[in-house]
């Protein structure tokens, strides 16, 4: 079944995959099965991806995520939110990134 | 601040995505974790006994290993291929391997399967090599199969690995080597070859073996009493005559011209290099000539790609019988004449080695680029014959 994010959640990356950055390129590599489709499969990330993975630490919601990130960008912060949960609903959907349960 | 395309999967094999970075200074690193080996097979290049305990202090330990690895990631490494020997006779395979993977590496394995262990194929299917294991077999019958590597058991325990790796899908791929005691095996490997998921094509064999690569000359003429014939390999590697035509004109278009005097027209040294079980950084797994390997346990992966393998890559050939051979045949893409070939037979980075010359030119012969005792240096149409065969 498939999860959906919230924007009041926490997420961080899976501790199932190792970020690397290989000649400025951003590589995501699953580390075990289960994450991604193919025996082969690894993920590259854009500018954007990679600005809002080096945010998510565990931490902060993805609204306060957005609301930061909005400072940086020529857009609304609502907008903002939606593009940073639309990237971590990808990245849920795969395994890459996993909720932190609330305390 | 848009989300379009942040994320993209590809396969680990493909080139990055469009950036235009530099070729990476180490794209792969091979590992030789021991050159001890569990079988004693008559035909191999490298495999003292599993017992053999000079051998086993000298090894680099589990840190030094891990050190070059975590090197080889700063470098922009993205696979290491651990062999031997038998790797896995290693106590702390397990341990390099995890390592290895939670770096992000990508791990190909070389092994004769004999050591994968219920445990170990669970740590595989758990945590993906993410490149298919690659397993040698010596034979279908435990008899051919034993024949091959001297060990009574051992076809026992490969095939108990195999199934072990069959039972949990953890993919990997099967080739051989051919041998006067497994030849009449063939027909019965490939058969059962073709029913393994991940083989995407025939196995692949080894037959004209290469020589011992730390020139032991005892164990040489045992290697030299099994290799195949010229004409045998040739009858062999052309028995499914018009798929190897077909892959040979594409191959000879691509391929066939003089190398000259540089000696190193192959990519070793170039973006990878073999790490050997002792702290040597060669610049291909084959070539321990003394002058061309790199001391890690002084230096780093990066001072030898960047200063030690260019110098010894600008190498050229002074002996006269290859300047008057090799650097003029055209035949260059089809033989396996090469510094480590060399040193293997010769203990020279330069010696022309009779029998991958013959090897070379029974293909040739084969494909109609020469003439029935024609020595492919002396041609001098090679680029119209090549370019009547390739449009044939």
């Amino acid at each position: 079944m498939q999860k959906h994010v919230i924007l009041e959640s926490i997420y961080k990356p899976s501790e199932d995959v190792v970020a690397r950055d290989v000649q400025g390129e951003f590589v995501i590599i699953p580390i075990t099965s289960g994450i991604g489709d193919g025996q082969d499969d690894i993920f590259t990330m854009n500018d954007t991806g990679r600005v809002v993975w080096d945010h998510l630490d565990g931490k902060r919601t993805l609204k306060e995520i957005g609301l930061e990130l909005s400072g940086n960008y020529d857009a609304a912060p609502g907008q903002v939110e939606q593009d940073v949960a639309g990237i971590v609903q990808e990245l849920l959907n795969k395994n890459i990134v996993v909720e932190v349960p609330a305390v | 601040m848009t989300a379009e395309a942040y994320l993209v999967r590809r396969n680990v094999n493909q080139p990055s995505s469009g950036k235009i970075s530099p070729p990476r200074l180490l794209g792969r690193l091979d590992m030789i974790l021991t050159e001890r080996c569990n079988n004693n097979c008559v035909h191999c290049y490298i495999n003292l006994p599993s017992g053999d305990l000079d051998a086993r202090k000298k090894e680099l330990s589990t840190d030094e290993i891990k050190n070059i690895l975590k090197e080889a990631v700063t470098l922009g490494c993205m696979m290491v291929r651990f062999s031997g020997g038998e790797p896995l006779l290693r106590e702390d395979f397990g341990e390099l391997y995890l390592f290895a993977r939670r770096q992000g590496l990508k791990v190909a394995i070389f092994t004769n399967a004999t050591c994968i262990t219920p445990d170990l194929a669970d740590l595989f299917a758990r945590i993906p090599p993410k490149e298919k294991i690659e397993i040698t077999v010596y034979g279908m019958k435990q008899e051919s199969y034993e024949a091959v590597t001297c060990v009574p058991g051992s076809f026992a325990k490969a095939w108990r690995g195999i199934h072990l790796l069959q039972e949990r899908k953890v993919p990997f791929v099967v080739k051989g080597a051919l041998l006067p005691d497994n030849k009449d095996d063939v027909d019965e490997f490939e058969a059962w070859a073709a029913t393994i998921p991940w083989m995407e094509k025939l196995p692949g064999y080894s037959m004209f073996f290469d020589l011992r690569c730390r020139r032991e000359e005892g164990k040489n003429r045992s290697i030299m009493a099994v290799r195949a014939t010229p004409e045998n390999g040739v009858k062999f590697m052309t028995r499914r005559k018009e798929e190897f035509l077909k892959d040979q004109k594409q191959f000879c278009s691509q391929f066939m011209r003089p190398s000259g005097d540089k000696l190193f027209s192959c990519g070793s040294g170039k973006g990878g290099g073999c790490v050997d079980a002792y702290g040597g950084f060669q610049m291909c797994m084959m070539l321990l000539h003394p002058d061309t390997v790199y001391d890690l346990k002084q230096g780093t992966l990066q001072d030898a790609l960047e200063r030690s393998f260019p110098a010894c890559r600008n190498t050229t050939a002074v002996n006269k019988d290859y300047l008057q051979r090799c650097a003029r045949c055209f035949l260059k893409g089809l033989c396996e004449q090469c510094p480590a070939k060399s040193w293997a037979e010769h203990g020279t980075l330069d010696t022309p080695v009779e029998y991958f010359c013959q090897v070379a030119h029974a293909q040739a012969r084969f494909l109609g680029l020469i003439g029935e005792g024609e020595k492919a240096w002396e041609v001098v149409d090679a680029e119209q014959r090549i370019e009547k065969f390739v449009n044939s």
